[in-house]
């Protein structure tokens, strides 16, 4: 009875104190969707319209319906024709596109030639992504005959995509893109309002009434959880209208596992704060978490393409867990009890963070 | 615990060091029930550091203490509810009102919930603070946010305070409005240990113990430490008063010497038998017009005379 009054008392404290902080109350709408615009639309995998240049020696009938050709596709978009190989290197140097496509003066008879090439593609290969473009390109078939029927080649393989038919980037950034939202604004949130409290001194003057390390550190996390939740709510709303991103699971169920990860990123923000001194140090700790729950939790690159001993790394992180629910959830409808796994992942972190925070915090100030 | 009954506060060897320094150097108190004990010492002389180990807040290096016949720091959880400290710097909520930190603070000690309102009402009226009762704590004057931590310090009935310089931000008229509510709070049963650098407030002491580079140099009732000084004050009233000081200070005799207006006070020690005869002899040999007259001790005289003798205990060893 006597805890509930102190935890109530802490939280509405709590409450009470974030309604009045116009900067955090921005930043828990703020962060969430500059996200949103920043990844949806900055992120793109589909390349479209790659600057190039070509440089036709051949000049026949059949080289210019070649180049119209690999114009249609809108994968390149030819801003110069040149003369000479070497002009073609001179813009891939000076980065004013990233694909050259010479044609020899002998091309016609190099395209029936089985043994030979036809052309050459000059390509920057600094960015894979245009290697990966320069590939596809490289197996476009060749008419000899533009009035001549169509005779297609088959082709080894017809890719079909499922989940994601349109292969929109956006949404498969999306979903992954909560996870980090909520890893950043719950992290930061919990350990800086914590450390504010030390900085301030009210901490001098609470460790000296009777309220428990315990009823102060769950007190002051569960207004957080609320927030996120509405972060979240945030986030699928934006989602849907400027992406349309889809919840093919259950609604219920993403919340859920939202709940999960959030308790985790609390716990992590307390541990946390009884490591630092200052509300600064809180937040360069926080940021330190912060990259590679961008970079190895698969929500970059595959998770399955990294190292064994980075993938190590990445199970350790919430997020690792919570993307392949989010994904899992929003984009193949898949439940939770499919992926139980990851919960019970997302449970041992959060007791294992929470129990050192509760450890190390000490009612003592030395 | 029978002996420890009579006392609030029992020290033996309370020591604190931070790294190479010693903030509290063995500290021997013994506090009475129910009286005003002051702390009496400049910047760090370890006032700040002695109050936060007798509340469990930190470690000893060495010694220990028992408070209210708790053993600190082991029983510091039991012995929180029973006391009210008051940091030396406002440790209340800047973004909460006052009304809003007194129920935080009520509910924190679990204050019985048909009696809260009641208390609260009580504190704002004696503290002056009904008009505050919705400003932000942040907002308010240095007296205003002085009394709103001693209302919280006081939420709980508690019977034993802890004041860490607690006037220091605040003007006269508070300070003396102040005193007379330690006073009131005193008679009706609270112990009130209250750290201070003014004299004047060291005065108003029942007792008070003299922190000097973290030890205790002095304690005792005001009358006791003015009497026990050692000291002969010779007070000298001269036209020049700064070429009195100069000639009086290569005395080696004279312990120190401390302007007071146009006044001069110089300590010498009790062992030189005719201290006037001295000064007086002095000043006419420099052709000095002045008045001499022996004087009782001040706070300050005892004051300057014990830290004077750490020094000098100091430069022997
Ligand atoms: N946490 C700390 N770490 C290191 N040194 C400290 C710490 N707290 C106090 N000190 C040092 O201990 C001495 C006594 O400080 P303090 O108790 O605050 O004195 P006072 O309250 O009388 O001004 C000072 O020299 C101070 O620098
Ligand atoms: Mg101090």
């Amino acid at each position: 009875m006597k805890s509930a009054i102190r935890l109530m008392a802490v939280m509405r404290k709590e409450l009470r104190q974030l309604m009045r902080d116009r900067v955090t109350f921005a930043m828990i709408v703020g962060i969430p969707v500059m996200q949103m615009l920043m990844f949806g639309y900055a992120i793109n995998t589909d390349v479209r319209n790659l600057a190039a240049a070509v440089a036709d020696q051949s000049d026949s009938h059949l080289s210019r319906q070649f180049v119209a050709d690999l114009g249609q596709t809108q994968v390149l978009d030819f801003q110069y024709s040149v003369d000479t190989a070497a002009e073609l290197e001179e813009l891939l140097r000076t980065g004013r596109i990233s694909i050259g496509v010479l044609m020899p003066p002998d091309f016609d008879r190099r395209a029936i030639d089985s043994r030979r090439s036809a052309a050459h593609l000059l390509v920057d290969g600094v960015d894979p992504t245009i290697v990966g473009v320069a590939n596809q390109i490289r197996n476009m078939p060749l008419y000899f005959d533009a009035t001549a029927p169509v005779q297609n080649k088959v082709a080894t393989f017809e890719i079909r995509p499922y989940f994601n038919p349109e292969r929109r980037s956006a949404v498969f950034v999306i979903p992954g893109l909560i996870g980090i939202i909520l890893t950043l604004t719950m992290m930061m949130f919990t350990a800086v309002s914590v450390v504010r409290e030390r900085e301030h001194g009210n901490l001098e003057l609470l460790i000296n009434t009777p309220v428990s390390t315990t009823q102060l550190m769950v007190g002051k996390v569960v207004p957080y959880i609320v927030i996120g939740l509405i972060q979240l709510a945030l986030i699928l709303a934006v989602g849907r209208l400027l992406f349309n991103i889809p919840v093919h699971g259950s609604i219920f169920e993403l919340y859920i596992a939202a709940l999960f990860f959030i308790a985790a990123n609390l716990a992590l923000g307390l541990f946390i704060s009884t490591l630092v001194k200052t509300q600064f140090q809180a937040i360069q700790i926080t940021i330190f978490i912060l990259l590679p729950s961008i970079l190895l939790t698969g929500f970059m690159f595959p998770f399955d393409g990294m190292p064994q001993i980075v993938q190590y790394l990445g199970e350790i992180l919430p997020n690792t867990h919570f993307i392949r629910l989010t994904r899992g959830i929003m984009l193949r409808g898949a439940n939770l009890g499919e992926m139980y796994q990851e919960l019970i992942a997302l449970g041992v972190f959060t007791s294992i963070a929470l129990s050192a925070a509760i450890i190390r915090f000490s009612k003592r100030l030395d | 615990m029978t002996d420890n009954a009579d006392f609030a506060i029992r020290a033996r060897g309370l020591t604190k060091r931070f790294g190479p320094v010693t903030a509290v150097d063995h500290l021997d108190l013994n506090v009475p029930r129910s009286i005003i004990y002051g702390f009496l010492g400049p910047n760090g002389s370890g006032k700040t550091t002695a109050i936060r180990m007798l509340c469990g807040l930190l470690t000893p290096t060495e010694g220990d203490a028992t408070v209210l016949g708790f053993d600190v720091p082991g029983d510091a959880d039991a012995l929180k509810p029973k006391i009210g400290y008051m940091t030396q710097k406002f440790s209340l909520y800047a973004d909460l009102t006052v009304q809003e930190n007194l129920d935080f603070i009520a509910d924190i000690y679990t204050y019985p919930r048909n009696d809260k309102r009641a208390r609260i009402e009580t504190l704002l009226e004696k503290y002056n603070l009904l008009e505050q009762r919705r400003q932000f704590a942040g907002t308010m004057s240095g007296g205003q946010k002085q009394r709103l931590a001693l209302a919280c310090a006081v939420l709980n009935k508690p019977e034993l305070l802890l004041l860490d310089e607690p006037t220091s931000a605040v003007d006269p008229k508070s300070r003396r409005d102040f005193w007379s509510e330690l006073f009131s709070l005193a008679d009706s049963g609270t112990t009130i240990l209250v750290s201070t650098h003014y004299m004047d407030e060291a005065e108003r002491c029942h007792r008070l113990a003299i922190l000097d580079h973290g030890r205790k140099v002095a304690d005792g009732s005001p009358a006791e430490l003015q009497n026990s000084t050692g000291m002969s004050i010779v007070e000298v009233l001269a036209e020049n008063p700064f070429a009195a000081q100069v000639e009086l200070s290569k005395l080696p005799e004279v312990m120190s010497v401390t302007q007071l207006g146009v006044r001069l006070r110089a300590l010498i020690p009790q062992a030189v038998a005719n201290p006037l005869q001295l000064v007086d002899n002095l000043l006419s040999a420099n052709a000095i017009p002045a008045q001499t007259k022996i004087v009782d001790a001040s706070l300050e005289d005892v004051f300057v005379a014990v830290t004077q003798k750490g020094y000098a205990a100091e430069q022997a060893a």
